[in-house]
């Protein structure tokens, strides 16, 4: 697959897009990059200022689960397992280090015989509750519908083997309804979207139609290696210039236009849309999912009671909210790479692997390019 | 988060479990999520779940369109020449 890193074909793409922008009359184009995971491969690779070169300004979305979960439910979290003893709280590695007004899940003091455990899939959540039939094992499990459906699944299993020691508490979001608020709220000029490609796996191609049909905005689905990237933008490009609106399938070799059957179907079987509370863009009708009432004795915030009522927190001055709806870029931020730096991150959008400020900083202008000589 | 690998499968076990390959490195992998996964096949990991299948045609496909680029730049005139 080295064709799909290689320069020149990389160099032809940039040329052809730069071909494409010069036809259109007000530059530069402005597209959104809905997931945290092509945000960071359009900075690793350089491609941003390369893109700018070439007319198009890539805006980085609310694509990263781990910034966009509110701090009321690492603040629920936190107290939970500080409070409660023997209890496991199993999580994904990157949301143990969001900092809040209570500290991190990595700061915490647990109570006596309670431990936070990092799990990299959620079925090592069930396996930890199997094997400690002693302690209370609450999977905390945050996702888009890339993560949504295993987390189904885990819970699913527990469900069927009567597992009584497991719960979880859910951080679930779907993707489409956050585009349309960030749409709606004209606080963005944007011609398009480059969707994200593994979410798409799951949903398809179509929950994304509405961007194009009532607002008119075209786009394209897309795989992660620089090629992936600049050929969606070259598609999206040929579709402003004729005035098409449409979704565009731009990674054919993973994404069937109706997603994966199977995976649907396990999340609706377990779960159900709730209107939620997403960081930076607030409360949006019927993007979360929770359980459904049948599998309530499962679900960590009935088991335990927990209050969690989010709202806006500026922890210390971050605005990774803003950088979220791509209000403002991560060097906006009066924090960025001053007290708020990989190593003391002052908010999730610097901690999470696919966070937009980690992105910028780590790899930044002066990251490593793509150089022409 | 919604990182996803690209691995070949080459165990498969009871319950839908098995083995991938990423890069040289052997992963555990649930299959629950795809159906008729065969030995070889290449797949998208995402969190221990195979989540998707790669359509050799299709990555074909892609990968002529980029040789055509690549192929595109030759005909282009070079930097020096435009100077
Ligand atoms: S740089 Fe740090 S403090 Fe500023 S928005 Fe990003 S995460 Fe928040």
């Amino acid at each position: 697959m080295k064709e799909l890193r290689d320069r020149e074909v990389i160099h032809s793409l940039l040329k052809t897009i730069a071909q494409k922008t010069a036809a259109l009359p007000t530059l530069p184009i402005r597209l959104m990059e809905v997931c945290g995971t092509h945000t960071m491969s359009i900075h690793r690779h350089g491609l941003r200022p390369l893109l700018l070169e070439a007319g198009v300004e890539m805006l980085s979305g609310p694509g990263c689960p781990v910034c966009i979960t509110p701090d009321a439910y690492h603040e629920a979290a936190i107290k939970l397992v500080s409070s409660t003893p023997n209890i496991i709280l199993a999580t994904f590695g990157d949301m143990t280090r969001v900092p809040t007004r209570l500290g991190s899940l990595q700061t915490v003091v647990p109570a006596s015989g309670s431990e936070v455990k990092i799990v990299y899939s959620p079925a090592e959540s069930v396996t930890l509750a199997k094997a400690n039939p002693e302690k209370e094992v609450i999977f905390f499990g945050v996702g888009f519908e890339t993560t949504i459906p295993g987390i189904a699944l885990a819970v699913r299993q527990a469900w069927q083997e009567k597992i009584t020691n497991y719960s979880l508490l859910s951080a679930l979001w779907v993707i489409p309804p956050p585009l349309r608020a960030i749409v709606a709220s004209r606080d963005v000029n944007l011609d398009g979207f480059l969707y994200p490609g593994h979410v798409s796996a799951i949903i398809g191609v179509k929950p994304y139609q509405f961007l194009a049909e009532e607002y008119g905005l075209p786009g394209a689905v897309t795989g992660f290696e620089p090629a992936d990237i600049l050929l969606a933008i070259a598609a999206i490009l040929d579709l402003i210039q004729k005035g098409q609106p449409a979704v565009l399938n731009e990674y054919r070799r993973v994404v069937r236009p109706e997603g994966n059957p199977l995976a649907l179907k396990i999340m609706a079987e377990m779960l159900e849309e709730k209107d939620a509370f997403w960081r930076g863009l607030g409360y949006i009708p019927r993007s979360g999912l929770q359980l459904k009432e049948k599998y309530q004795h499962l679900d960590a915030e009935k088991k335990f009671s927990l209050k969690i009522a989010p709202e806006e927190t500026h922890f210390a001055g971050c605005r990774c909210g803003d950088v979220l709806k791509g209000k403002i870029l991560p060097p906006e931020c009066p924090l960025f790479g001053r007290t708020c730096q990989p190593d003391s991150p002052r908010g999730p959008c610097m901690v999470s692997f696919e966070g937009a400020c980690l992105a910028f900083y780590k790899y930044g202008y002066t990251g490593e390019k793509i150089s022409f000589s | 988060m919604c990182l996803g690998i690209p691995a070949k499968v080459i165990e498969l076990a009871g319950h839908n479990r098995g083995k991938a390959d990423y890069l040289g490195t052997k992963i555990q992998v649930d299959f629950s999520l795809l159906e008729n996964v065969n030995l070889n096949d290449w797949v998208i990991v995402h969190a221990g779940f195979a989540i998707a299948k790669l359509n050799e045609e299709e990555a074909a496909e892609t990968f002529e369109l980029l040789r055509e680029y690549a192929r595109f730049l030759e005909t282009l005139p070079s930097e020096k020449e435009k100077k």
